[in-house]
């Protein structure tokens, strides 16, 4: 693989997203995540990686709530998006994952056309004043999802109908319809073939003009390339968190160098 | 790609809008979605509601039914009105009809009254025998003539009240709704309340209602459901022998030897609109087939075990097959493995630990036929008044006998309310039968159900 | 029971043979049954086949067959002014087999000696005395050809008896010796033994096939016999029903359509809603705990018997609804006469059907892969806007399939309508009066003491017929829409 098929570009990565302090999770009896501390930049791609059964996708969920809807998951610890604790009981669920998208391991359109997949987002909140407005919504997400070429055309298709890449960009212009602020991709390239993988990557690099993406991979080289920060996660605990390269170059952890090299996973 | 520069300035206000403040339009969403919620609660609650009611109509009106007015009193029986001759044999006295024993049983009310000291308020004192069931002089007969001994002396009998009467003590029949009713008089009221007073009248459990007979349409007081009990017993006999050695032998073909095509799918297909097809079709079948071609006596549980046994069939199929399909193929593969022929692996391995499921199936298919009326309707297990116990097997199986539901519908159908009581007392007995079977059959469940 | 005897008879052979097959393998095997094909039992049960089947095959051909050449034979004796149609000899004929049984009776118990039963003339003896005697009643004296009949249908059924008795013991018996001489320790009996136990395996599958074929041939026989006497056309559209047995019917289909279809409309207006919402809450809002008290308690309602239903119809909902839309009612509107009526069978029908309803959406909903809820929640949708916009309309196909299966329920169920609908057929929109249905009127056609040959009797079978198509086509139609939606998430 040539990690150097994606052209870095420059782009402002000071400002703290969100910031997690101690944050514990359990299901049921398990105790799934030890007290992670992570700040995640606005402005940058953050990926996870560690072994399968490390917490990553795990506390992936935990930053828009997603693991509300398990009956046995409790959260515990602070996470903050832009300074407020969205586990706040004053927190409406629906308002904090209108601001922080989510892109499935599997892609997983609605059985309905293109464009009601991608106006659902903009629907339910309430986003379009007309049906002009919700057409310019849709474009704009299947334009920034770089899949609006292979689909002007037959809008009214069901999502169903596309392959496993499109449908994948297909979930991701849902998602960036509601105007997310931070998207999170749980192994979004997990069930794609290489060519589609490749789309995908690009298309995560071009979004972090907009957003802050947080993504988990299992793949170290798609974490490489995608990426310019990088958490490492290994049975429940943060082990290591920084820039990419330095993860990658000069791990200071002992276990995320077994990891890289190969020797655990 | 350079177009996607022009569209991606993030909405400012969306930027800084916190949340911890909810948006109009997210209250308007959280309104609609406990409106949402709250109807799937009241969907829930109205099905639970409908159960309540169910039950509660079932069992307050079903109750009364096992429980009967009975006058206690001695019964003089006098030599001159039963045996003339004086010598007590049995096939002389026998040649005194029922007719001989009223006038017995209707002076001894007579006397019990006096002797307790409650007035007769009528010209004829004989009016007072409108408060026994007109069934006690049959019940005097066979006691005098199963014991001939008896007659000469006082004897005392527990006697049926009349249904008016027994109504009366259930609150069923009001002095009101008496005034336009040839059976009774409001007088007879005041007579009955003085001799429950004075111990003479008692209402208390009646065994007869349970294992008894069905009786005539003007003697509710005596109707019992013991003989279509037994009608169902024989039924469900029938059903059981017929319908689990070929609902097994059937799945076993299905899951396990036969091969893909045409005549499988015809069975297939076969199998399953069968389980659709509506019970009173089945009851068209087992008339035309059964009593019409194969000339099966009409009424007889035999025909009726059969029609069931078709009906049940799909049902003990179907969840025969589940069992089968959960037997994992390993068992099947260790058994040829070590050199058992496929007949042999089935029967010896994958049966036996099929056997809890199969079990379960079939209680829960033998419930299900327990509880069909539709098609005993059509083969005449109604219609008739079921009194005569089964003296036999054979004559369990041939003759002509009605079956609980079926009796609960001729129940139902009958003109004196006293019967409605009898037909809630019916269903009481008919669901507590179900409900043990379908109690076996989750207890079955539970002890033996295997996680592969 | 000389039947039952024979058959008890052939069942001892087989079992002598079985022992007999055993032994016989053991002693070729000198006792070392390392040396048989096959287990000793397999030689066994070789024998004991070999007996059964060629016997109770005889047994079962006869049976068939002898019914059928003697009414044949004895049909010839009775003169031809004495019956017009089919109908009326299969009246003489049952009048012929009743005085033959009667005459079996008297002779079993002694009242007539085999001579007098196979002599007696009607000419000389008042036969409907003499069987009335030993309790065998007749509806009318029994005329000369029906004796003669009767005489000559005992002679031939006992002949037949005997003959029978004769061919199933030989055909056993052969069976047994054939395959005890054959039994030797080479001999693969396992072999044939499993392909007889796959053929009664093939049987007993066939059973369903023979089912259906006899539910469509008893119907269909039975309504071509109607539509001889009665034309199809004013049956499938006419607009009256009123049936008398004295003749002059007329037997429209229509009200009891209309009947039917008005009641199912009620039930599945009751039914949908309530158990879709149920179904959804339970499925998507209800904790473990809800689910598993709840759900069982609605299924409770799914297996109460419909007589009981029935009951709670006639006694309970009925009562109940005069005294609300009734003269004199709490709602002062004077809607209702009587207590069965359209609304009082469909709203219990409606009743018995939620679970029906809930339990198919249940399992339809539970189908949609957690994949799209989650879809759904992760773009910030509320639970409610998730099933509405997502799985509902994912789910549709399933659940129009559902409400298909109990629209079939509704329209085959018959003891709520025919104790709750009431016995009028009547085409009226006022869902307050009593109306009556295709079911109720296959009970009321076929129970009672009617001709079976009478347009009023057969008209049941052209009503079931009706009924078995249209359930069957709803049934067809349903199974495929939701066989077609499982495998879209297989």
């Amino acid at each position: 693989m040539n990690d150097m098929r994606i052209v870095k570009r420059d782009v402002d990565m000071n400002d703290t997203k969100i910031s997690a302090k101690g944050v514990q999770v359990f299901y049921g009896d398990t105790h799934a995540i030890k007290d992670v501390d992570v700040e995640i930049k606005d402005k940058t791609v953050t990926a996870f990686i560690g072994p399968s059964g490390c917490g990553k996708s795990t506390f992936l969920r935990c930053l828009n709530r997603m693991n509300d809807t398990i009956d046995v998951c409790r959260v515990e610890g602070k996470i903050l998006l832009d300074q407020e604790d969205i586990y706040d009981k004053r927190v409406d669920p629906v308002q904090l994952r209108a601001k922080v998208g989510m892109v499935f391991q599997k892609p997983n359109p609605f059985p309905k056309s293109i464009y009601d997949n991608v106006a659902y987002g903009p629907r339910i909140h309430g986003l379009a004043g007309s049906k002009a407005d919700l057409d310019v919504i849709v474009e704009k997400s299947l334009r920034r999802a770089a899949i609006w070429d292979e689909v002007k055309d037959r809008l009214q298709a069901p999502g169903t109908g596309l392959s496993g890449g499109q449908q994948q960009r297909l979930c991701i212009a849902r998602a960036v319809a509601t105007e997310p602020e931070v998207l999170l991709m749980d192994e979004p390239c997990s069930a794609l073939d290489p060519i589609a993988t490749l789309q995908v990557e690009e298309l995560i690099d071009e979004l972090r003009e907009n957003f802050s993406v947080v993504i988990v991979t299992h793949s170290m080289q798609q974490a490489a390339r995608v990426s310019q920060k990088t958490a490492f996660f290994h049975l429940g605990n943060l082990v290591e968190y920084g820039d990419t390269q330095q993860i990658f170059t000069n791990p200071k952890d002992e276990r995320t160098e077994s990891y890289i090299t190969g020797r655990i996973g | 790609m350079s177009d996607m520069t022009a569209n991606t300035q993030p909405t400012p206000q969306k930027s800084t809008s916190s949340l911890y403040d909810e948006t109009k339009r997210t209250k308007r969403r959280n309104q609609s979605e406990v409106r949402f919620k709250a109807y799937g609660v009241a969907a829930i609650a109205v099905g639970l509601f409908f159960l309540i009611a169910l039950l509660v109509a079932i069992f307050s009106n079903g109750i009364p039914a096992f429980k009967q007015t009975f006058i206690t009193i001695p019964v003089e029986l006098t030599e001159s009105a039963l045996d003339k001759t004086g010598n007590r044999d049995v096939a002389e006295m026998s040649k005194v009809s029922t007719f001989g024993y009223k006038p017995v049983v209707t002076n001894a009310l007579v006397t019990a009254l006096k002797d307790a000291g409650i007035a007769i308020p009528f010209k004829k004192e004989k009016d007072v025998e409108k408060l026994l069931s007109s069934s006690v002089a049959a019940q005097v007969r066979d006691t005098v003539l199963a014991d001939p001994s008896l007659v000469g002396t006082s004897v005392e009998f527990r006697l049926l009240a009349s249904s008016r009467v027994d109504g009366y003590f259930k609150g069923r029949v009001t002095r009101d709704a008496l005034i336009r009713d040839k059976n009774l008089d409001a007088e007879h009221l005041d007579i009955a309340d003085a001799m429950a007073k004075a111990g003479l009248m008692a209402t208390t459990f009646n065994a007869d209602f349970i294992f008894g007979s069905d009786a005539s349409e003007s003697r509710p007081e005596q109707a019992g459901i013991g003989v279509s009990m037994m009608g169902s017993l024989f039924m469900m006999i029938v059903v059981l022998l017929l319908s689990l050695p070929i609902g097994v032998a059937t799945s076993i073909y299905l899951e396990e030897f036969a091969p893909q095509n045409r005549f499988t799918d015809l069975i297939e297909v076969n199998i399953s609109n069968l389980a659709a097809v509506p019970s009173i079709v089945f009851g068209i079948l087992g008339l035309a087939v059964f009593i019409q071609f194969v000339h099966l006596p009409q009424s007889a549980p035999l025909v009726g075990g059969l029609v069931l046994t078709l009906m049940t069939l799909p049902t003990i199929i179907i969840s025969t097959r589940a069992s089968l399909k959960a037997v994992p193929p390993s068992i099947r593969d260790a058994a040829l493995g070590v050199g058992a022929s496929k007949m042999q692996s089935v029967f010896h391995h994958v049966l036996p630990l099929a056997m809890p499921g199969i079990l379960t199936g079939t209680i829960i298919g033998l419930a299900q036929a327990l509880g069909e009326t539709a098609p005993l309707l059509l083969i005449g297990m109604v219609g008739f008044i079921a009194s005569n116990m089964p003296d036999g097997i054979a004559s369990g199986f041939l003759d002509p006998n009605s079956a609980m539901p079926a009796q609960i519908y001729e129940w139902a159908k009958r003109a004196d309310p006293a019967y409605y009581e009898r037909a809630w007392g019916g269903i009481i007995i008919l669901l507590l039968f179900l409900m043990t079977m379908n109690i076996i059959a989750v207890i079955l469940r539970r002890r033996f159900e295997r996680r592969w | 029971m000389p039947i039952l005897w024979l058959f008890v008879l052939v069942l001892a052979l087989g079992l002598i043979g079985f022992v007999l097959g055993r032994m016989r393998a053991l002693k070729d095997a000198h006792g070392d049954i390392r040396q048989l094909h096959s287990l000793p039992n397999y030689y066994g049960a070789n024998v004991l086949f070999a007996t059964l089947i060629p016997g109770f095959a005889v047994m079962v051909i006869w049976l068939i067959a002898q019914p059928m050449v003697i009414q044949s034979q004895v049909t010839s004796l009775i003169p031809e002014r004495a019956y017009t149609d089919a109908g009326s000899l299969n009246l003489v004929m049952s009048d012929v087999r009743r005085v033959a049984e009667g005459l079996d009776v008297a002779v079993a118990e002694g009242a007539m000696t085999h001579e007098q039963a196979r002599d007696i003339r009607s000419e000389f003896t008042d036969v409907r005395a003499r069987l009335g005697a030993v309790g065998v009643a007749l509806g009318s004296n029994v005329e000369p050809y029906v004796l003669q009949a009767a005489q000559k249908y005992r002679t031939l059924s006992n002949g037949g008896l005997w003959l029978m008795t004769a061919l199933v013991l030989g055909a056993a018996v052969l069976g047994f010796v054939l395959s005890y001489l054959r039994t030797n320790k080479e001999q693969r009996s396992r072999n044939s033994v499993e392909r007889v136990v796959l053929a009664l395996l093939i049987g007993a599958a066939s059973i369903a096939i023979l089912t259906t074929l006899g539910i469509v041939l008893s119907l269909f026989s039975n309504t071509i016999e109607f539509f001889k006497l009665y034309p199809a056309k004013d049956f499938f559209f006419g607009l009256t029903w009123s049936p008398s047995f004295g003749g002059g019917s007329e037997l429209g289909i229509l009200p009891l359509f209309w009947g039917t279809f008005y009641i199912s409309f009620i039930a599945l207006a009751v039914a949908v809603p309530i158990g879709l919402f149920a179904a959804v809450y339970l499925s998507e809002y209800a904790g473990p705990k809800v689910r598993a008290i709840a759900k069982p308690l609605l299924e409770v309602l799914a297996g109460i018997p419909t007589i009981v239903y029935g009951l709670f119809a006639l006694l309970t909902v009925g009562p109940l609804l005069v005294n609300l839309f009734g003269d004199g009612g709490a709602l002062g509107v004077d809607w209702m006469k009587g207590g069965t009526a359209v609304m009082t069978a469909g709203l219990v029908m409606g009743v018995m059907l939620i679970p029906f309803v809930s339990s198919l959406s249940d399992d339809i909903i539970n189908a949609v892969p957690q994949a799209m809820r989650d879809g759904s929640l992760g773009l910030g949708a509320t639970k409610s806007e998730t099933v509405k916009q997502v799985i509902l309309p994912a789910a549709l196909p399933g659940i129009v399939g559902a409400i298909l299966l109990a629209a079939s329920r509704a329209i085959g169920e018959t003891m709520i309508v025919v104790l709750g609908a009431g016995a009028a057929a009547r085409l009226s929109a006022n869902p307050f009066e009593a109306m009556t249905t295709v079911t109720a009127k296959i009970v009321s056609q076929l129970t009672g003491d009617a001709d079976f040959s009478s347009p009023e009797a057969l008209v049941a079978f052209a009503l079931g017929m009706t009924l078995f198509v249209i359930t069957l086509a709803l049934n067809i139609f349903a199974l495929y829409i939701v066989r077609k939606y499982r495998e879209q998430y297989d």
